[in-house]
């Protein structure tokens, strides 16, 4: 139990730079209702950017605004693709996703992984027992500036223009709102707070490697869905439900933890975390099957 | 104010799915008028106001509000001349979104959404006001799911809704279908309330003949994709449901008995 506890702040601070991911799929999955699998190389893209930039020598914070804006760039591609060229939205995203793997590389100069230490940097997170205090604290900090600007943007016209897309597209252009652009606006902040992520996490793990967002929308889709099936009947608020979604990833990341202390391969964390995923997203669908009128009195409509 | 000219429109050309659902549409509606739509089912009721809304493209034929050529603007850009209702309750509104958030986006169509809180404080006041008058216990429950509520209460929020910023034409797509006839009654009464205080053209689908007479100063049939009747004034008022099913009859060569037109 102790060894438990002592254990405990690594995958807690794992789960906080993760859950900013998650914020990110929360963005594109839940509001925008758009699976968006470019997430996958764009969390590489962060990582990829921000490691070179800072080896040449640029402040930390500036590596991260770029990151951020790399990212943006990538949901830009996502969103021009699905909008302009028609394309569904999961293909548009593994698309995208796709090209982003040989820029990636390129942005590495060619090499699939990067190392960054911080005995020479000055990183502002990092998986060292001591300073993994230090990491919490800035990742908490960090969680809690992007869910209150999340907040603040969703409350607003231009907020409610990008939920009404989401929730209905027909209604959002009956009143106006042009729905191509509050897509692409979606992936494009989606992707940049995925990317920023991807910068944080670079530094926790001391590299940017061109695998590293290998399967992170399915660790995000857990996350948003472990949150809601544990938080979902108390947190109705928009920010608690964004809070929500990071403690999912911190408990995610703690099940993951204690999985793998039982000795679990870590080779089968992926299959894992798959299955886990379709059986949460499988849930609702076999209550619906099962008691269609509970579900039905639920929904409450007609 | 709303001036369409041959207006042609085909759903999946050259294929065997092949229907021409307008075929020749010319259609004016002076400022004020309230017009309602009957016709059978097929007949190119529901084309034509996706084809006014620009929900599809047109074939060929102008539509032109107040002498302004929207022929080819995109649905998001004319919507702001438009206020709708369809035929499904789920349509109209935002079913994830609070009532108040749901007329807090209607009241901006036409408007750019900018970074200004979704909602101000004095429109809150305002929109009380109006669910009050809905009579149908809305004013206490603005910040409820609108997924929450009855069919019949979304369509009168979704009315609401439509009739805000000031459309230039209010478009009905059998907007009281889907509702137990009671609910329907109520919807319909609510409609004429507002379309009257507004003075708001209309153009309102319907399968109920009564309705169809009783309600507007004007009355069209559309049967295979054309206007095969439009009757206006003293004359319309003068018309009986048998007229109107004898005309059906004659127009499309009796094909009518099956059809639904025959149960109202």
């Amino acid at each position: 139990m102790l060894e438990f506890l002592t254990g405990l702040p690594t995958p807690v601070a794992q789960g906080l730079l993760w859950g900013i991911m998650a914020i990110g799929v929360y963005i594109t999955f839940r509001i925008l209702d758009i699976a968006d699998l470019s997430v996958d190389g764009t969390l590489g893209t962060g990582g990829a950017v921000f490691v070179m930039l800072t080896i040449s020598g640029v402040n930390v914070y500036v590596g991260l605004i770029v990151a951020f804006l790399a990212g943006c760039a990538a949901g830009l591609a996502t969103g021009l693709f699905h909008t302009k060229f028609g394309i569904p939205a999961i293909l548009a995203g593994i698309l995208t996703q796709l090209g982003l793997y040989s820029i990636n590389l390129a942005i590495m100069a060619g090499k699939a992984n990067t190392p960054i230490n911080w005995r020479n940097y000055d990183l502002i997170v990092s998986s060292l027992t001591s300073s993994l205090p230090r990491t919490i604290i800035i990742s908490v900090i960090f969680v809690a500036a992007i869910i209150a600007i999340l907040y603040w943007l969703f409350g607003t016209e231009m907020g409610h223009s990008l939920r009404a897309t989401g929730c209905n597209e027909a209604m959002a252009r009956a009143n106006g709102i042009n729905t191509d652009t509050r897509k692409i606006i979606g992936l494009v902040l989606s992707n940049g707070i995925v990317a920023l992520s991807g910068a944080l996490i670079s530094q926790f793990s001391g590299s940017a490697d061109v695998n590293m967002g290998r399967g992170a929308i399915v660790i995000g889709l857990a996350s948003v869905i472990i949150g809601e099936v544990i938080f979902s009947k108390i947190f109705v608020n928009f920010a608690l439900r964004l809070v929500a979604v990071v403690i999912g990833s911190i408990i995610y990341y703690v099940v993951i933890s204690v999985v793998l202390k039982f000795g679990l391969d870590a080779n089968y964390l992926k299959l894992l975390t798959a299955l886990l995923v379709a059986v949460f997203l499988g849930i609702p669908y076999w209550r619906s099957k099962i008691a269609p009128k509970l579900s039905k009195s639920k929904g409450g409509a007609k | 104010m709303l001036e369409i000219k041959d207006l042609y429109k085909t759903f999946n050309p050259g294929t065997i799915n092949e229907k021409k659902a307008l075929t020749g549409i010319n259609l004016t509606l002076n400022d004020g008028d309230f017009v309602t739509v009957i016709g059978g089912n097929g007949a190119g009721k529901s084309t034509l106001l996706n084809m006014i809304t620009g929900v599809y493209p047109c074939d060929s034929g102008t539509i032109k509000v107040d002498g302004e050529d929207i022929t080819s603007l995109p649905e998001f850009k004319r919507a702001k001349y438009f206020g709708r209702v369809f035929q499904d309750p789920m349509t109209g509104t935002a079913a994830d979104m609070q009532i108040e958030e749901n007329l807090a986006l209607a009241a901006r169509r036409g408007k750019a959404r900018t970074l200004r809180p979704g909602i101000a404080h004095s429109e809150r006041v305002k929109y009380k006001e109006l669910l009050k008058k809905l009579d149908l216990g809305l004013d206490t429950r603005m910040t409820s799911k609108v997924g929450l509520l009855s069919g019949g209460q979304r369509q009168a929020v979704t009315l609401l809704m439509a009739t805000m910023a000031n459309p230039k034409l209010l478009l009905l797509d059998e907007h009281t279908a889907a509702l137990d006839p009671q609910t329907a009654a109520k919807v319909l009464n609510l409609t004429n309330e507002l379309v009257e205080e507004g003075n708001i053209t209309t153009l309102m689908i319907t399968h109920n003949m009564k309705d169809a007479i009783r309600l507007g100063n004007r009355l069209i049939m559309m049967n295979n994709g054309k206007i095969v009747f439009d009757i206006a004034g003293e004359e319309k008022k003068k018309l009986e449901v048998q007229d109107l099913l004898d005309l059906f009859a004659k127009v499309s060569d009796g094909e009518f008995a099956n059809d639904r037109m025959m149960l109202s």
